[in-house]
């Protein structure tokens, strides 16, 4: 059947079983809106109240469902506003596409109203890039960008679709759902190595990344900790992976990890890195991180490989597959002075937190009482952001949304829209008063789409981690972070048609979290809290973990 | 593992689609590596281009740009040329002041180079000279003395020796790097 290249675009997006897309409609993209109003029973499009917000909720969609998150946006303007959304994604390994409109083929490279080279702009963000020049090629494009965004090490994707080619027609035949390309599988050799290495561990340790979470390897990560007896610990995109209930889970490791995952990875003699990228984030000073310890690293990504840290072992593959041969040929081994050595480090790092204080560890501890196993959970960036990460109770895989590589403040409410959207699930966002200040525009959008979203504002009235930094290295000079802004987000909340709630102690967050969790709307609670709260543990910038800072205590001495 | 810097080539095969040479390009600057020499042509295959590029780096770097690189959708082979088992040629051309006195110290170097003079006029000659890199420097550094007005180089470009063909590379090689 011939179609124009816009009803191309829509038929292809259902035809690779799209049927949700976000974004926001402009002068170069009137004709897949046009396309999309007539397939309107087909097709659901969330209009967000800006660009950003939209590429950030296609990502909150693709990380909580494992499906690719698609936004659509206008040329110029639009596609620029898209960026940090694309970075975001690309930095965190989120299959996406991203559909851009640009000028007529015959205006390109004028200067046109609202033409950009967002191809350029985004070459070293996306995995792949498209400009799309004939209509014939569309389809094709289309098919082969879901394609590669979700091959092996997941990705998003841009397509430029200029307006001469969404005006165009051609033959469309609907096509199959892309297959993503065949993954690499671990040679025998490798495992082979891999498990004589940790038979002969006297301190195993798993150190769980995100990729743990996209390869859905869940099982076989905690299956293979209880048979080595070796705790895991994981990077924050990895959280999710484990329950916070495994016996051997140790929870987040790195700058602001836990004590006990920090250390016991510091100990370790031999450390299975899996899906994970040794950020700086995660291993503090790299001359100094586990120098003793050999490192078998399990990734997809080839490039990943002593890209960070020189490893003794590099196993390139699937890991799940990796972890389940790994399995059946790693010997099953109790290491009881490993493990009591870890229990004592757990205890040594164990916080009292007193619940009737609201402070944020009790706040998290609050919500966690009252969400179920499946609730999502998304956070913006900051302090609110690594509080939740060590303490929240999680339950399931994709249950942790959160931008940890790119680290954009602002991402959770859209984040948390796209998350809520795409799963229908209870969501709750905690974020800043800073982060959301940075795209609170997104309620509008929160409301509109009646989405179950609990916002939890950790408002402090600063910009908490950068204070934190200036506390501790700048001299307590508090440069631009302390915001003054006599915002009150309860009725700002009401204003865009929420339920809103000021809490100021426990009682209050008590009353306003059932009320949130009976809400099948979105419900806004500004929760105010210290505004020197700080984020422990903390291993120093370029520190190591002997620079460990524990307690408040132990701030003097740095 | 190895530490030391050195010069390295690497051949690219891509697919000749819109934009891969600046994909190619902003992969070194995006990820802080320098290029000395880059070039493009096309391939005994339609719709293939070569791309062979020079640089500086440690084995830490050598590694990284080309599993970086692998990940280009259109990269289809990538891989380091080593200096034993490949040849590796550039051209130069060098104007040079020609004078009474030095012309013919001028093509009296040329012959030595097996270089050829492809311009002669009354104050210059233009010197065209091919061969490996250290070669076009050693004629430069010859050429200091009498004045030189120009230089201009391709870039090196580089092939296996026998019937070794970077068409045939099996990339999983990648896999084993690190």
């Amino acid at each position: 059947m011939k179609l124009t290249g816009a009803e191309i675009i829509v038929e292809t997006l259902l035809e690779q079983e799209c049927d949700t897309v976000f974004g926001y409609p402009g002068g170069q993209v009137l004709n897949i809106y046009d396309a999309l109003y007539m397939a309107s029973d087909r097709i659901h499009h969330v209009l967000t109240a800006h660009e950003q917000g939209a590429a950030h909720a296609a990502d909150g969609y693709a990380r909580a469902t494992g499906r690719v998150g698609v936004v659509i946006a206008t040329s110029g303007p639009g596609a620029t506003n898209l960026v940090t959304g694309i970075a975001t994604a690309y930095l965190d390994s989120t299959p996406m596409v991203a559909i851009t409109g640009n000028v007529p083929c015959d205006l390109i490279g004028r200067d046109s109203f609202q033409e950009v080279d967002i191809m350029g702009i985004t070459i070293p963000i996306t995995k792949h890039n498209y400009f799309v020049r004939r209509v014939e090629d569309l389809a094709d494009t289309i098919r082969e960008a879901f394609r590669i965004a979700k091959s092996g090490r997941p990705g998003p994707v841009l397509i430029d679709v200029p307006k001469n080619v969404q005006t165009d027609t051609c033959e469309y035949v609907r096509g199959e759902p892309a297959r993503p390309y065949p993954m690499e599988i671990a040679p025998d050799a490798k495992l082979k190595e891999a498990a004589d290495l940790l038979a002969a561990a006297e301190r195993p340790f798993i150190y769980c990344g995100g990729g743990v979470v996209i390869a859905g390897a869940e099982r076989e990560i905690c299956r293979l900790s209880e048979m080595l007896d070796a705790p895991i610990g994981c990077s924050m995109m990895g959280l999710s992976a484990v329950p916070s209930d495994f016996p051997l889970m140790l929870g987040m490791q790195g700058m602001h990890g836990n004590f006990a995952a920090s250390r016991s990875m510091a100990d370790a003699d031999v450390i299975l890195a899996c899906g994970a990228r040794f950020s700086d984030r995660a291993t503090g000073n790299k001359g100094k991180f586990s120098k003793r310890a050999k490192i078998i690293h399990i990734d997809i990504d080839p490039a990943e490989i002593s890209k960070n840290i020189p490893v003794s072992l590099g196993i390139v593959g699937d890991i799940r597959n990796a972890l389940t041969r790994l399995i059946t040929i790693t010997p099953s081994r109790k290491r009881p002075a490993w493990i009591q050595k870890v229990e004592q480090y757990r205890a040594h790092g164990k916080v009292e937190v007193d619940p009737s204080v609201l402070r944020p560890y009790a706040i998290i501890d609050r919500v966690c009482d009252r969400a179920s196993a499946d609730t999502l959970v998304v956070t913006d960036v900051g302090q609110h952001q690594m509080w939740t990460a060590q303490r929240y109770r999680f339950h399931g895989s994709r249950t942790f949304i959160t931008s940890g590589g790119l680290g954009t403040m602002g991402f959770g409410l859209g984040a948390a829209i796209g998350a809520a959207k795409g799963t229908g699930r209870r969501t709750v966002l905690f974020t800043g008063d800073g982060s959301f200040g940075m795209n609170l525009n997104e309620m509008v959008t929160a409301v509109s789409q009646h989405l179950p979203i609990v916002i939890l504002i950790m408002n402090n009235g600063v910009l908490g981690m950068v204070r934190q930094w200036q506390t501790l290295f700048y001299n307590h000079h508090y440069s631009n972070t302390t915001l003054n802004r006599p915002t009150d987000f309860k009725k700002l909340g009401e204003a865009f048609g929420a339920v809103a709630f000021t809490v100021k102690d426990i009682g209050q967050l008590d009353e306003a979290l059932s009320a949130a969790f009976s809400n099948d709307g979105p419900t806004l609670i500004d929760c105010h809290i210290d505004m020197d709260e700080m984020v422990l543990p903390m291993i120093p910038p370029g520190g190591a973990i002997d620079q460990l800072i524990v307690k408040r205590s132990d701030i003097k001495e740095v | 593992m190895e530490q030391t810097k050195g010069q390295f080539v690497i051949a690219i095969r891509v697919e000749n689609r819109f934009g891969v040479l600046s994909r190619v390009a902003g992969m070194f600057s995006r990820r802080g590596f320098n290029i000395d020499s880059l070039t493009v042509s096309e391939t005994e295959t339609n719709g293939v281009s070569r791309i062979t590029i020079s640089m500086q780096g440690d084995h830490y770097q050598r590694c990284q740009i080309i599993k970086q690189l692998s990940k280009l959708s259109e990269v289809m082979q990538i891989k380091v040329m080593e200096p034993a088992e490949s040849v590796i040629r550039e051209m130069l051309l060098i104007k040079v002041k020609s004078t009474p006195e030095s012309r013919r110290d001028v093509m009296d170097a040329t012959t030595v180079y097996r270089a050829s003079i492809v311009d002669y006029s009354p104050s210059a000659m233009c010197v065209a000279v091919s061969g490996d890199p250290a070669k076009l420097n050693a004629f430069i550094e010859l050429m200091k003395p009498y004045g030189i007005l120009e230089i201009c180089r391709t870039g090196v470009v580089a092939m296996d020796r026998d019937a070794v063909s970077l068409r045939d590379t099996d990339m999983h090689y990648l896999n084993d790097l690190q």
